[in-house]
């Protein structure tokens, strides 16, 4: 009967599951959208060296606060800043102790255009455009960095009245690529290839023209005692967890 | 309590959607004459397109939105000829958004309304010699001045509740397109929750009034 084949296939595919349940643990992790492309890569790593599965969830870091103090299954927490993963701890959401810094964000003013963006930035000075699109500075730490560039600059007063602010940096970018924005400052991550910017132009801000934006990992509390949030951890201070988080060009933190 | 900033929201919102619906019905009122008497083979697809929005995640109308009014795409390079500019991060282009979003809720109600009216009312004011202009004016608007306030409510309020649109296209400028939904979502992001439940408890308030005029003025939806 093709109902009880149905169920057989059934029995057999879940035994399947059980057993990859039984030979490796799976851990949930909540990461900063900037963090995409690297997190995506060293977890396929971590799997291949430990068979522990990831499940990642990408989204704004601040979300993700209110998400954990409301319940959310996840085990490990890789924000876009410093703060969120303290914030946590404080309200007891996550282990105090385990917080550290994953990966230093770094900045670049960037346009879809080529030949838009000099060297030096002084398109900021001397450039013709209409909107210039920033993470909002409230939200997003790399929006607060592009704040203080322009503060450095003494364009704060020009440029107040052409800015667009994104909710975060990726959709600080979806304005800039799809030319709505002329130009913005976004993560160097998220417009670098094999070292260096694939489309359009950009700048990359020297690191002293802002402080550095620190972007930190916390364990949960629902991951406390859990093996593969423990090793996923460890992972991320391995030499070969930090040769992917500097491909995609991001600074490393001094090991804690 | 609301701040200076919420309150600037308030106002902006209640501008996009007083304007909004304006243009929906200006819109709206005609689509939905054409779309019941007419016997064209594009009726059905009109009607599908009208519906879209219904459908759709916010997200993907705004993410079109985007790419089509950016100054390379089809609105983008009309809007430029026109002189107007580009329309992204302009009270403008939240406008044209919202009319978008809210159409199928003001083409709707008022296709129905049309129906139900049926031959008859048209036919007598015919033998009388009445223009289709003042046949509309002085027999069909009256007959269906129930749909007419339910395509009224539900695009204002739809629009006053619009936010995944505005999120995509907005670009979160005070006074141009920060309206109070984009505002709440600001607010719990940057976990000021008590400025969240402020701004929140003004839009439900709102919302539970409009709704209930509506079922008021209006207790057999559908006329």
């Amino acid at each position: 009967m093709f109902s009880i084949k149905l169920i057989r296939l059934l029995l057999i595919l879940s035994a399947f599951i059980t057993t990859k349940t039984v030979l490796a643990e799976s851990v949930l992790v909540a990461v900063a959208a900037n963090f995409t492309k690297p997190m995506e890569e060293i977890a396929a790593e971590f799997t291949k060296e430990t068979r522990h599965q990831v499940g990642l969830s990408f989204g704004a870091s601040g979300k993700f606060v209110a998400q954990i103090e409301n319940g959310a299954p996840f085990q490990v927490f890789l924000s876009a800043d410093e703060q969120k993963p303290k914030k946590l701890i404080d309200s007891q959401f996550a282990v105090a102790g385990t917080q550290f810094t994953y990966s230093l964000g770094r900045l670049v003013l960037w346009s879809a255009k080529p030949d838009f963006i000099d060297q030096q930035g002084k398109v900021l000075s001397f450039g013709n455009f209409k909107h210039l699109a920033i993470a909002d500075p409230k939200l997003a730490p790399y929006g607060e960095a592009a704040m203080t560039v322009l503060k450095k600059l003494g364009l704060e007063e020009r440029i107040k009245p052409l800015l667009v602010l994104g909710e975060n940096i990726t959709q600080t970018q979806q304005f800039i690529s799809t030319g709505n924005a002329e130009l913005g400052f976004i993560a160097v991550s998220q417009v670098i290839k094999d070292g260096k910017i694939a489309e359009g132009s950009g700048w990359i801000v020297p690191s002293d023209f802002y402080a550095p934006i620190r972007q930190d990992a916390v364990l949960l509390k629902n991951g406390a005692t859990h093996p593969a949030a423990l090793a996923l951890l460890d992972f991320l201070k391995t030499a070969k967890a930090q040769a992917i988080i500097e491909k995609y060009g991001y600074g490393l933190a001094v090991k804690p | 309590m609301l701040n200076a900033d919420d309150i600037t929201a308030l106002i902006l919102t209640l501008q996009v959607a007083c304007i909004a619906t304006v243009c929906l019905l200006l819109l709206g009122t005609p689509m939905a004459w054409w779309l019941v008497r007419t016997t064209s083979r594009w009726k059905r697809v009109i009607n599908t397109l009208v519906a879209l929005p219904l459908v759709l995640p916010p997200s993907v109308l705004g993410f079109y939105l985007l790419i089509l009014m950016s100054p390379t795409g089809i609105i983008g390079q009309l809007s430029v000829a026109l002189g107007l500019g580009t329309l992204p991060f302009t009270f403008g282009g939240l406008i044209v958004a919202s009319v978008l979003y809210s159409l199928p809720f003001v083409v709707q109600p008022l296709q129905t309304a049309f129906a139900a009216i049926g031959e008859r009312p048209l036919e007598v004011a015919a033998t009388l010699r009445a223009s289709p202009l003042d046949t509309f004016f002085s027999v069909v608007m009256p007959l269906t001045r129930h749909g007419f306030m339910t395509a009224t409510v539900l695009g204002f309020a739809h629009t006053v509740g619009e936010f995944g649109v505005v999120l995509m296209v907005g670009g979160n400028i005070p006074n141009q397109t920060r309206v109070v939904s984009i505002q709440i979502y600001n607010h719990v992001e940057a976990m000021e929750y008590a400025q969240a439940h402020w701004l929140a408890a003004c839009l439900l308030i709102f919302s539970f009034v409009v709704l209930l005029l509506l079922y008021g003025i209006n207790p057999k939806p559908g006329r």
